[in-house]
């Protein structure tokens, strides 16, 4: 008979770390999926190489640093399936290997680990890709090409350290139909193209392996929302500050603003708005803090696009309001009851 | 049951004693039952506070009656079983007693007397482990083994003929303490200052804490007394009207207290939401008045008191017959528990008695918990004994232990805490600064003197961080710095 002793409250909710992260996981899988039918085996391969890089980079950040083994807590795996969804389908897969590696490393282990890192791991490997390779990560490919699960887009299968190899030829032979090689915003920014509404709730457009249809993004989020795995308010303020600028841009600017649709179903901001800023460890926590970092990364995101050189935006928006988020925190502190007390 | 169900009938002539209170105002808040469509819902309204969490309930032991156990060989009576200075000893070593008989009086205003909860002699006064671990002197009583239940013990005293300071006197001389676990002597309680004027009397029957049902069941089978009681505290504290706050889910016990209601209206019944902690005194207030109280305030300043209805059915049960609290309802439940139930238990019992009695001899590596699963505290001994702020006594086994023990991680700002905390607080800043022994920073800028340590971080929390362990000790080292 042993007497245990354990300070109150003696009941747990039952939630941990590792079954957060894995249902995001799981509410991933079906966008995986998604951009596999759309992409094929370049698709596949990219998602698996950039999760292994990962899990590979947190293990050995494991090994050097003498802690337990953190595989389990599936937040590397996170951050691998992000990141490769934020990647162009096409991106070669050695330079994948090269963000994973960064992500983990110089966004999460050297700061100390899940919890610690100030900034969203998957978009710290991107960032970096961005600058590293800037033509890779700017050459799309068309989705639904006929002989997508047959053979791989060229360029994925580049050799390590070697310019991606030219997908032109590629895509003349597979004939895809109204392929330009630009994405949404692009076409915008540059032929004031206005790309319709179902080609980018369906995945025709051009776009990352992930971010293309706004629908499943969608639906995948409801789902964690619905399990409460994930904090409703962070999409609602990036959408809604960004819809809003939008709408205010294009009803008094006028036609020289692209209008709304476009804002919201392309560039990342559904992926970015539902599964990035809403990373639990870069984002704030009072309530109050929380509206206001779903607003400036939506705000931000829209002056990038709009007065910026990129066309897109969302990564850096996102890393600007992780930046912000302990200082929004500090200062818009949840209310205390009864006014608190000094 | 190995012992019949010693039947006890309230006092009929303690409602008669008193006179009705004075009119008062109708109130916004009344729950009298609608009969529009609302009804179809329910007739309660229930208010409710921001936050909390829902913990399941586990209240498995609901539908049974209080019961009663045989009396120990032996019982340890803490002389501190309240707040404030202990009890003095009246009796001496070899002495004889009687169950219900004044064997250690109140020493001052802020004390409270214990009575004999058995037939016996004191075979010693000597240091116990108190209910919180620690040895305190106490009496050691050896019962008698044909000791009756029955209490032979105490005047029927007229309620009604005594003025305020008699009726005061009254409450303290049963040694009446609040019994939803602080053991604030009921008397200095409604005793209130001359300068703070009370209006209402919240009586608190929210019970929020998984497992325990000893307060719900003296609702349930000990109403009358209730009433009475509610009204005895109102005419102490000068209250003109009584708020009983029930959680949603034991809407039956409303319905027992209803029949017993006074016609003028003072006492009224009211639903809250089912949630935890709903039985914290501020919570309550907000819940049934939508009132703040003011942090670091006491609920006074908005001319409340709140009592529990343990007490208050208690008080009403004791008062007029004169008798001395010498034993109170106490829930044993939890895996660890062969007969769960509610049990009239005799003070001074210990854990080891009762556990011989009622626990699974099976159940190896145990934790037993005093009080709620929430805010318990686990016993380090089976030597302690249960004291007049027992309100529960729980066995939790190893399978029960094993989720929260294995394995922790650092804080990944899930928010979740943030989104449980009653009092509105950042847990998840205030951990991250107790681990950095940043104390005066989490007492300055985080409010950490607002924590009443309900335990909603800790159960939500998916990382396990001891987060209310960390408030506990941040504070100690606060206050034992700063000398008082």
């Amino acid at each position: 008979m042993s007497m245990q002793l354990r300070a109150s409250p003696h009941l747990h909710s039952g939630r941990d770390v590792p079954t957060i992260m894995r249902h995001v996981v799981y509410a991933l899988l079906p966008v995986c999926a998604f951009s596999i039918w759309q992409y094929g085996l370049s698709s596949l391969a990219l998602i698996v190489t950039v999760t292994l890089s990962c899990l590979f980079a947190e293990r050995v950040s494991n090994k050097l640093s003498g802690a337990v083994n953190t595989l389990s807590d599936w937040s590397a795996t996170i951050t691998g399936v992000l990141l490769a969804l934020s990647l162009p389908p096409a991106f070669p897969l050695w330079m994948g290997a090269v963000a994973g590696l960064t992500a983990v490393w110089l966004g999460k282990s050297l700061f100390g680990g899940l919890g610690h890192n100030p900034f969203n791991p998957a978009l710290v490997g991107r960032a970096f890709v961005q600058a590293a390779f800037p033509t890779a990560i700017t050459t799309w490919a068309p989705a639904f090409a006929p002989q997508r699960f047959t053979e791989f887009i060229p360029s994925t299968l580049t050799l390590p350290l070697m310019q991606p190899n030219d997908i032109s030829a590629w895509v003349a032979a597979n004939m895809v139909d109204g392929f330009t090689g630009a994405t949404p915003l692009a076409r915008w920014k540059f032929e004031h193209f206005v790309y319709p509404v179902q080609d980018m709730l369906t995945g025709a457009a051009t776009a990352s392996t992930g971010e293309s249809s706004a629908l499943l993004l969608l639906v995948c989020g409801l789902y964690l929302i619905a399990r409460k795995f994930m904090d409703w308010r962070i999409p609602v303020a990036v959408v809604g500050s960004a819809l809003l600028l939008a709408l205010a841009f294009r009803l008094f600017g006028g036609e020289e603003y692209p209008p709304v649709h476009l804002v919201l179903l392309s560039g990342g901001l559904m992926l970015g708005a539902l599964f990035m800023a809403t990373d639990m460890a870069t984002s704030p926590v009072s309530p109050r803090a929380v509206w206001a970092y779903g607003a400036v990364i939506g705000v931000v995101t829209i002056l990038i696009r709009y007065f910026g050189g990129l066309t897109e935006g969302v990564m850096y928006a996102i890393l600007f309001g992780n930046a912000l988020a302990p200082l929004l925190d500090k200062y818009l502190q949840p209310k205390v009851f009864g006014g608190g007390k000094r | 049951m190995d012992r019949p169900v010693y039947s006890e009938t309230g006092s009929e002539k303690g409602l008669s004693l008193l006179s009705a209170p004075p009119a008062h105002p109708p109130l916004a808040e009344d729950a009298t039952p609608s009969h529009g469509l609302a009804s179809l819902f329910s007739s309660w309204r229930r208010g409710s506070f921001k936050r909390g969490v829902h913990p399941a309930p586990h209240k498995g032991t609901l539908d049974q009656p209080i019961k009663r156990m045989p009396f120990p060989r032996k019982l340890v009576l803490p002389l501190a079983q309240h707040i404030g200075k202990p009890s003095v000893p009246l009796v001496a070593v070899g002495e004889e007693v009687v169950r219900g008989q004044l064997i250690a009086r109140a020493d001052g205003a802020l004390s409270a007397p214990i009575h004999a909860p058995a037939d016996g002699v004191i075979e010693a006064i000597t240091p116990q482990p108190n209910t919180r671990g620690l040895w305190t002197d106490a009496i050691v009583l050896r019962v008698y083994e044909a000791s009756t239940q029955e209490v032979r013990w105490g005047e029927p005293q007229d309620i009604e003929a005594m003025d305020h300071a008699q009726l005061i006197e009254a409450i303290q001389r049963i040694g009446m303490v609040g019994l939803g676990g602080a053991a604030f002597p009921s008397h200095a309680k409604l005793n209130v200052p001359a300068d703070k004027a009370v209006h209402t009397l919240i009586v608190n029957g929210c019970e929020c804490e998984p497992y325990l049902t000893c307060d719900y069941k003296l609702m349930r089978e000990w109403p009358r007394e209730l009433i009475l009681g509610t009204r005895i505290a109102m005419r102490a504290s000068g209250a003109t009207r009584a708020i009983i706050g029930v959680e949603d889910n034991k809407l039956d016990a409303l319905e027992a207290l209803r029949p017993h209601l006074p016609p003028d209206g003072s006492i009224t019944l009211q639903a809250v939401a089912t949630k935890y902690p709903q039985g914290a005194e501020k919570m309550l207030i907000k819940s049934l008045l939508g009132l703040d109280v003011p942090a670091g305030g006491l609920p006074s300043q908005l001319g409340l008191v709140v009592h529990n209805v343990g007490t208050l059915a208690l008080l009403g049960k004791l008062l007029p017959r004169g008798q001395g609290l010498i034993e109170r309802v106490v829930t044993l439940a939890g895996p660890g528990i062969k007969k769960p139930g509610d049990y009239w238990v005799p003070f001074g019992t210990t854990l080891r008695s009762l556990l011989d009695w009622a626990g699974d001899p099976a159940c190896q590596e145990r934790e037993v918990i005093l009080g709620g699963p929430m805010m318990g505290q686990a016993a380090s001994t089976l030597d302690i004994p249960v004291s007049k702020g027992t309100s529960g006594i729980l066995v939790f086994d190893k399978r029960m232990l094993e989720p929260i023990t294995k394995q922790s991680w650092a804080c990944i700002h899930c928010s979740e805490c943030v989104n449980a905390c009653p009092m509105g607080l950042n847990p998840s800043q205030l951990g991250m600064l107790s681990a950095k022994l940043e104390f005066d920073e989490m007492a300055e800028h985080y409010h950490l003197g607002d924590c009443f340590e309900c335990g909603c971080c800790s159960y939500v929390c998916p990382s396990h961080i001891p987060l209310v362990q960390q408030f506990r000790a941040a504070k100690a080292f606060l206050r034992e710095r700063k000398p008082l």
